[in-house]
Formats: structure tokens, C-alpha cells, sequence
């Protein structure tokens, strides 16, 4: 079905917002726990090899310490678990921060204390922790993380970029990036009997249930996971850390007693995942009038040696151009470091890097505008699927864009514009992300017409339960929406409730996916709810649904697509790069609450800027740790960084994405922001920076 | 016990005002101002971003001036007063930059939005006060009767408070429409 909108579309502040603006608004740490015991633990300090001693003795006499857990005296886990959940399990270590140990005190400064008096000996061995692309160590993966074959050949791409009439060959590298959400990693777990209880920083409450369910040997039903709020995610709150799984290990030795852990910041550059750094060697053939004929993009990245993570890069450049023939390929190398994951837009962000800055410098040899360069190669199908568009508007978004950003008065022509001792220039990139639907989201609609959350006699009201998470992107809003159109009721009488496993399984917020899988679940429970009680139910009457397959999904291609547009300045004599201004036009379905969507799309431009200019895990390879650890050496975007930056959509009326028309939109403006301030920096200065991030060295 | 190099288990009284109630404590001398309000006294709109002053989550009005509540030991501060973001409102309602904020969505996950409220507050005060910032254009002019505000002053100011969901270009707008409200009024 496809719903009618009235609440979708309209600016709808989000409802936990007064409780957010005064700090109210409860996070993982904040529930109240009567005498808690803190956790803090002790990390290896070596990449790989064994602990061949732990001297607990200094720790263990400190007041206020309940408990040491080494790898000798905590309880077993069960085998059948990710490689990095079996915390405390071995005297193995395969990562520089790795827990080897876990003081418990009944306050934060004692278990700190106690963690340093820990004495740990080991037993060193071979390490690798640099990316090198000439190493005898890589292997080409089966498979991307999102399933996707890691190498795809279509035609004889070699062949089409001897024959082109014009061919761009450079390699572009990204840097390893940490997500570093605000909230950090945190889990507070208490033991009830055979039950745990859980509140978790998480992205994803179902699938941090089944990873406790499974590391434990419990059935899913005795673990409660709770997240009604989490502070920012990334991607990084997606999976289960170890930290999650010791704190719940550290707790079961405790029973009864609430164990908190939050993650100091140093610790999140060591065991929550990152983006792991790739190489990209791209090249572009076309012929004389700018008509792509091969697109070859071959990729190098790193990976962990216990656990494969193959970051999906080349795959962006499998459906965004038309090309008689295209190569993608993956490499890893399985470095002695800690498992990569998701982060905002992954492959996606680091491959239009590659991508886009490439057809930038084939816009330059060929002479050619580069939005008139991607407009002669806009796809008629998808020519990843083979399948017509639901709604593809990447053209639409270029020219929109262009308008706005008075492109038809830009002269090309590089390091042409000195104003004030700073070189001025402009650069556009494309942007696409798919529309992922994820199955098995549990949506339950219930009427209340008495008691607290009814009113008698009048309007029934309707309590909404899914497990969605909220990690800043605005489900609580949204699914509000949604479910009040779905249900052809105001959203007033929409009683939502989130971030719980109490309410089902449900899918993560992660992959842009949340709106389509949730609100797909809700649409189809209020749909049953209506078929079987109309508009005017008891009290107590409930209906369910899951997720519904998509029945066009083998139909058609579906992605949201974008522009970017960046305004760049260089200081002619130190090289500081600044961005005064920056546009993204986006095309992404229905847009279901116009006030939070703009903030998701200059969230992801603002991450994009902050990657341009910033950010860059240094890994020191002979210890295996990354060593600008905290925010004072791994720098983000501030306030300052940000000068005008601003947002448009243009409607899209797509009936095959999902019952709201909409496709997600946390990712996409991420994608190609990085490639267009790099394009734009090339306009002002003449310097082709290929990696990131764009410091002020590469100009002098 | 062994000499550990740590100067543990010494303890101290104090008391403190937490947005208008006065608290009476017994803390660890190494416990912050910010652990002494969440882990002591279950207050815990000020957030522990980073505990090194490097986020700005945890920033408070410690007697009334925007403060790093995570590098201020709370054995330094007895007898203070303490406004976090729940005690800007008078009588329960929300502060106008706490209003604008929703109005502008100038937060996503919420997690660093008390601490960039009060910064703004206390900034806002500072720049009424003639403090000049590093983009303060003239500084030969007579800032007595306070700096304007334009967005790159409030931008400057604001640094001091990261926001990983990116909502600065919001933030910005809520802080400058109350600044130049305030300025009107």
C-alpha cells in the first residue's frame, strides 16, 4: 500500500526534545541503579602474542575493589561467538588495547586506580599493522560486508581504456577514521537470576540481545536490552564490542549487582570499530565527446587478521555511470589490529572520494564542464542490476544545484581567482546511496481508551511499539508520523514507544534503513489493525506485523541520489584550506518530516567536511595503536569549520521505495562531500590533492 | 599497603548548589565537579563526552561563568553554585536558547545539547560583557557595551563544543536569533 500524507511532510519538532535540551533525556549511563559497581579494564599493550602472567596483587588489597577478572578467573562464554566477543576467554592477544583484565569498585576513581596496578606480563610476538599494497598477505575477499561480490568484471575494461580517446589513471587514498559519537560506548548490565538486563548504547537493540543471548548460552527471551535515547552511532553502535559483552561477563560474576562501563574516549580508537583506510587506483577512459567507456576501480584496504571486514569502496562506481566496460576489485590486508566496521556511509564515502575526484580530472583533460560530464553519462537502467530506476534525479540535483551556485559563471580554468591572499575556487560531486529495506522488524498497534493513556470515551488513542532505535536521526518523530498516517489519525493521538527489546526484534538503525524497515512494519501492523477493528476499536484491541518483503525489489534499482557543491579558499601563503560555503541537493523520495531531514543531511555535508579537512587515524605500526587517541589530536569539524552551508531536496514521487515513498537520507550526505571540496580546493589553487584529509602542506 | 604512587581513599565534605538546592557531599578529592553531580548526586544533564575538556559536553555555569565541570575537581569548588541545563528555566519552563534550540533543531542525538546550551549561555553573558574573541575584528574598539554578534563570532565562540551529528549550521541559527532577540530587547 502507499500511504496518503498528512503528517509526513510537515515539520514535526521532535517529541523527546524538551526532555534533550535540559539533559533529561535518559542515556545508557544515566539509569538509575542502586550502588553500582564501575568496571574499568586493562588493555594490552602489546599487537599480538600471549599474556604470560597477570599480577593482580596491588589491585586486589585496594578498598573499594569487589573483584580482578583475568582470563584464569572469569566465567566461559560460549565458543560460538565473533572472534572479538570472547573477551577474557584466552591468554591470546590479537590487538593492541585488547581487555586482558577487568577491575570491578564500588566507585569509578578506585576501579581506575586498581586497573593501573594490574601487572601484566607477556609474551610478544610477529605483528603486522601497516597497510602496504605490496604485501604477500593480501587476498581478495568472497564477498563485500554487504554481501556483494568483492570483485565484478563487465566487458574488457583494459582493452576500452587503450582504445579511449582520453583516460584518467591516479590513485586516490583515504586515511583509517574513528566514528567518535559524543556518547561514548556504554552498557550497564545486572544479573537477575538467569536473566540479563541491559542498557546499552546501541544502534541496534535486538542484535545486541542475540549477541549477549548467544555469548552467554541464553535464549534471546532472558536478555532485556534497553536504549530509549543513544548518543550518536555512526555505524559504531551497530555491531557488539567487547565492551559489551565483559561488562555483561564482569556483571555475571556479581549477580544481582548493576556493573557500568563507559568507554573513556582514548578507548574508543582501540575496540569499537573504524573505517579502515584504503588505496584506490581508478581509471577512466572516454571518448572524444566525454561518453564513458571503461571505468576500472581497484582497491586496497585493511582488515583485522581475526575477523574479515572487506569496506564495500569500489561498489559506488558499479551503478553510478554508464561505461562499455568496468572493473571493480577488492584486496585486504589482515593486519594484527581491531576489527573495522560500518561508519556513516561505508564504502560509499571512501569510494566517491576515488570516484568523483576521477571525473573531475577527466572533466579537465576532456575540456569538458563536469556537470555536463556526468549528465552524458546518466544510466537509462542500472547498469550494476540491469533494471530500470524507481526514481533516479542526479541530474535534476546537478542543475538545481548549479543554478544555485551561479556554476554558469564559473570559469574553469584553474588558480584564477585571488581574492584578499586567498585562491578561490568551486567543485561539484555526485552522491548516491541505496535504499535498504532490512526484514523481520516486529510492529505492534494497540488502542488505549482507558486508563492513563486514554481518554474514555473519546478518541481512541494508539500505542506503537517497535524496537527502533533513536541515535539522533529522528525515529521518534518520524515513526510518529507514519504511524499517524498509517493509523488516519493525528499525530496527537500517537503514543510511540522505542528502543526496547520488550517490544519484538526489530532491525538497526544503520544502512539508512531505519525509516523503510520500521515504518514499512508499522504500516503493515496499523493496516491489520484497521482491517480487523476499523477506526473505532476497544480498548486492548492489538495487531502485529513484520517487515514485508519489497514485491518490486527484483523490479527495480533503487538508490537516493544527490549534488554537492563547495566553495574552497586557500591562503596563497600558509596553504589554510577553508570551506565558506557548501550546497547539497538531494533527491531521496518522500521526505518525512522536513525539519529533522535537513539536519540529517547537513549531519552527513558536516562529517563530509570534517573527513575533507580533518580527520586521520594515525596508526603507529610498530606497536599496533593508534596514536592521536582523543579529540585533542583526532580533530572534527567545529562550529568554526562550518560557514554557509545549506540544503534543498526536490520532490520525488517514487510508489516502489516503500508505503511512505521515502528513501533514507543519514548517509547520503556524507557521499561525494569529501570529493567536492577536494574538486573545489583543485579550481582554487591548481593542486590535485588524491588523499585525505586536505591539510595545508599540500599547498606549499 | 605498597606505595603506589596514589594519593587514594582521601576523602572530603563539601557542599554544593545544583541549579538553586544545596547538596551536602562526601567525595574522593579526585572526583570532578561532573562526576560529584552523576555519580553522587544522580544529576546528569551535564554528559561525560570526553573527561579531558576536549568536547565541552559536561560544560556547567559554575558561579555563573561556562565551565569544564569534567577538569574541575569538586574539592576546588565548595560551596559553589552549579547551573546545568536543567536549572536555566525559570519555574520549569525552558530557557529561550533551550526554546530556539528545539525551534532550529539544533541537536540530533542530544547527548552534547546541555552542554552547548550553557556554553551559550555563558557566552552570550561573556560577549555582553565586551569579551573579544580571536575574530573580534577591531580590538581597539570600546567593547564596553558588548561585542555584536555576527554568525562567525557566534561560530568562533561555540567552538569549544563538539557536536558529532554535525548540527552547527543549526546551532548557529538558534544562538543568533536569541543573541539578536536579546540584543532588541
Amino acid at each position: 500500500m502507499t500511504l496518503t500524507p498528512h503528517a509526513m511532510g510537515t515539520a514535526m519538532p521532535r517529541p523527546e526534545g524538551p526532555e534533550k535540551v535540559r539533559g533529561r533525556a535518559p542515556y545508557a549511563f544515566e539509569h538509575p541503579a542502586a550502588e553500582p559497581l564501575y568496571l574499568f579494564p586493562v588493555q594490552a599493550a602489546i599487537p599480538r602474542g600471549r599474556v604470560t602472567a597477570i599480577d593482580t596483587s596491588a589491585a586486589d588489597a585496594l578498598d573499594g575493589v569487589v573483584l580482578v577478572l583475568t582470563p584464569e578467573t572469569a566465567p566461559r562464554l560460549s565458543d560460538a561467538i565473533d572472534p572479538d566477543h570472547g573477551v577474557l576467554q584466552s591468554a591470546q592477544v590479537h590487538q593492541y588495547g585488547q581487555y586482558v583484565a577487568a577491575v570491578v569498585a564500588t566507585t569509578s576513581e578506585t576501579a581506575r586506580e586498581a586497573a593501573d596496578l594490574v601487572r601484566v606480563t607477556y609474551a610478544q610476538e610477529p605483528h603486522v599493522a601497516a597497510l602496504d599494497e605490496d604485501s604477500s598477505e593480501l587476498y581478495g575477499p568472497d564477498t563485500l560486508v554487504t554481501g556483494a561480490p568483492a570483485d565484478d568484471t563487465r566487458g574488457d575494461p583494459d582493452a576500452a581504456l587503450a582504445g579511449a580517446a582520453v583516460t584518467v589513471r591516479a590513485t586516490y587514498r583515504t586515511p583509517m577514521e574513528h566514528h567518535e559519537p559524543m556518547e561514548p560506548h556504554t552498557t550497564v548490565a545486572v544479573w537477575e537470576g538467569e536473566r540479563l538486563v541491559v542498557h546499552e548504547a546501541t544502534q541496534a537493540v535486538s542484535w545486541t540481545r542475540q549477541a549477549l543471548a548467544g555469548a552467554f548460552g541464553l535464549a534471546e527471551d532472558d536478555v532485556d536490552v534497553v536504549a530509549p535515547h543513544v548518543g550518536g552511532g555512526f555505524g559504531s553502535k551497530g555491531g557488539t564490542h567487547p565492551n559489551t559483552v565483559l561488562t555483561a561477563l564482569v556483571a555475571r560474576a556479581v549477580p544481582g549487582r548493576t556493573v557500568k562501563y563507559a568507554l573513556t574516549r582514548q578507548q574508543m580508537f582501540d575496540l569499537v570499530g573504524y573505517r579502515p583506510a584504503t588505496i584506490q587506483h581508478v581509471a577512466l577512459g572516454a571518448d572524444a565527446d566525454g561518453r564513458l567507456t571503461a571505468i576500472t576501480h581497484d582497491v586496497v584496504e585493511q582488515s583485522s587478521r581475526i575477523q574479515e571486514f572487506v569496506e564495500p569502496t569500489a561498489a559506488f562506481s558499479r551503478g553510478m555511470y554508464e561505461a562499455g566496460a568496468r572493473r571493480t576489485t577488492h584486496r585486504v590486508a589482515p593486519l594484527d589490529i581491531g576489527v573495522p566496521t560500518y561508519m556513516r556511509a561505508p564504502g560509499e564515502a571512501p569510494g566517491s572520494f576515488g570516484a568523483e575526484c576521477a571525473m573531475d580530472e577527466l572533466a579537465g583533460a576532456l575540456g569538458v564542464d563536469p556537470i555536463e560530464l556526468r549528465v552524458r553519462n546518466e544510466p537509462e537502467v542500472d547498469p550494476e542490476q540491469g533494471l530500470p530506476y524507481s526514481s533516479r534525479n542526479l541530474v535534476a540535483c546537478l542543475r538545481r544545484g548549479a543554478e544555485r551556485f551561479d556554476w554558469s559563471r564559473r570559469d574553469p580554468t584553474p588558480r584564477s581567482r585571488l581574492v584578499d591572499g586567498w585562491w578561490h575556487g568551486t567543485g561539484v560531486a555526485a552522491a548516491s546511496f541505496p535504499v535498504v529495506r532490512f526484514p523481520g522488524s516486529e510492529a505492534r498497534v494497540r488502542a488505549a481508551r482507558n486508563g492513563a493513556l486514554g481518554n474514555g470515551a473519546g478518541a481512541p488513542r494508539y500505542v506503537v511499539e517497535i524496537a527502533a532505535s533513536d541515535i539522533g536521526q529522528g525515529a521518534w518523530a518520524a515513526l510518529t508520523a507514519i504511524a499517524a498516517d498509517a493509523l488516519d489519525v493525528p499525530v496527537e493521538r500517537i503514543d510511540l514507544a522505542i528502543g526496547d527489546t520488550a517490544f519484538g526484534s526489530a532491525s538497526p538503525a544503520g544502512g539508512s534503513s531505519g525509516t523503510t524497515s520500521w515504518g514499512a512494519a508499522i504500516t503493515e501492523a496499523a493496516e491489520r489493525f484497521r482491517d480487523k477493528y476499523g477506526d473505532d476499536p476497544d480498548d486492548g484491541d492489538e495487531a502485529d506485523a513484520t517487515t514485508p518483503d519489497n514485491p518490486w525489489a527484483a523490479e527495480y534499482a533503487m538508490h537516493a541520489y544527490g549534488a554537492h557543491f563547495a566553495e574552497v579558499a586557500v591562503h596563497a601563503d600558509t596553504g589554510e584550506i577553508r570551506v565558506p560555503r557548501m550546497l547539497g541537493v538531494f533527491a531521496a523520495g518522500r521526505i518525512v518530516n522536513p525539519l529533522t531531514a535537513r539536519s540529517q543531511f547537513l549531519g552527513g555535508m558536516t562529517m563530509g567536511l570534517s573527513a575533507a579537512l580533518h580527520e586521520e587515524s594515525v596508526l603507529d605500526d610498530r606497536f599496533g595503536h593508534v596514536v592521536n587517541r582523543d579529540f585533542a589530536g583526532y580533530h572534527i569539524a567545529t562550529c568554526a569549520d562550518v560557514g554557509r552551508m545549506d540544503v534543498e531536496w526536490l520532490d520525488e514521487d517514487d510508489p516502489y521505495v516503500n508505503p511512505m515513498g521515502s528513501k533514507g537520507i543519514g548517509e547520503i550526505g556524507i557521499v561525494g562531500a569529501a570529493a567536492a571540496i577536494a574538486n573545489a580546493a583543485h579550481h582554487a589553487t591548481g593542486v590535485r590533492v588524491r588523499s585525505l584529509p586536505i591539510t595545508l602542506d599540500a599547498f606549499l | 599497603m605498597a606505595d603506589t604512587g596514589y594519593l587514594s581513599g582521601v576523602h572530603a565534605d563539601l557542599s554544593l548548589t545544583v541549579d538553586g538546592r544545596r547538596h551536602e557531599l562526601t567525595v574522593d578529592t579526585r572526583t570532578t565537579v561532573l562526576d560529584a553531580l552523576r555519580e553522587h548526586l544522580d544529576i546528569t544533564s551535564a554528559k561525560k563526552g570526553c573527561d579531558h575538556g576536549q568536547c565541552g559536553a559536561c560544560t556547567v555555569l559554575l558561579d555563573g561563568r561556562r565551565t569544564l565541570s569534567c577538569l574541575s575537581l569538586a574539592v576546588a569548588h565548595d560551596g559553589s553554585e552549579v547551573t546545568t541545563a536543567d536549572g536555566l528555566g525559570a519555574d520549569g519552563a525552558l530557557h529561550p536558547l533551550q526554546e530556539a534550540f528545539l525551534a532550529h533543531d539544533a541537536y540530533q542525538c542530544g547527548y552534547c545539547t546541555p552542554g552547548q546550551i550553557c556554553s551559550a549561555v555563558g557566552m552570550l553573558e561573556e560577549a555582553a560583557a565586551g569579551h573579544p574573541s580571536v575574530v573580534t575584528s577591531d580590538l581597539g574598539a570600546d567593547l564596553t557595551a558588548g561585542v555584536d554578534l555576527d554568525r562567525t563570532e557566534i561560530a568562533e565562540r561555540m567552538s569549544g563544543n563538539l557536536c558529532r551529528c554535525g548540527a552547527y549550521a543549526h546551532i548557529v541559527d538558534a544562538v543568533d536569533e536569541v543573541a539578536h532577540r536579546e540584543v532588541a530587547r
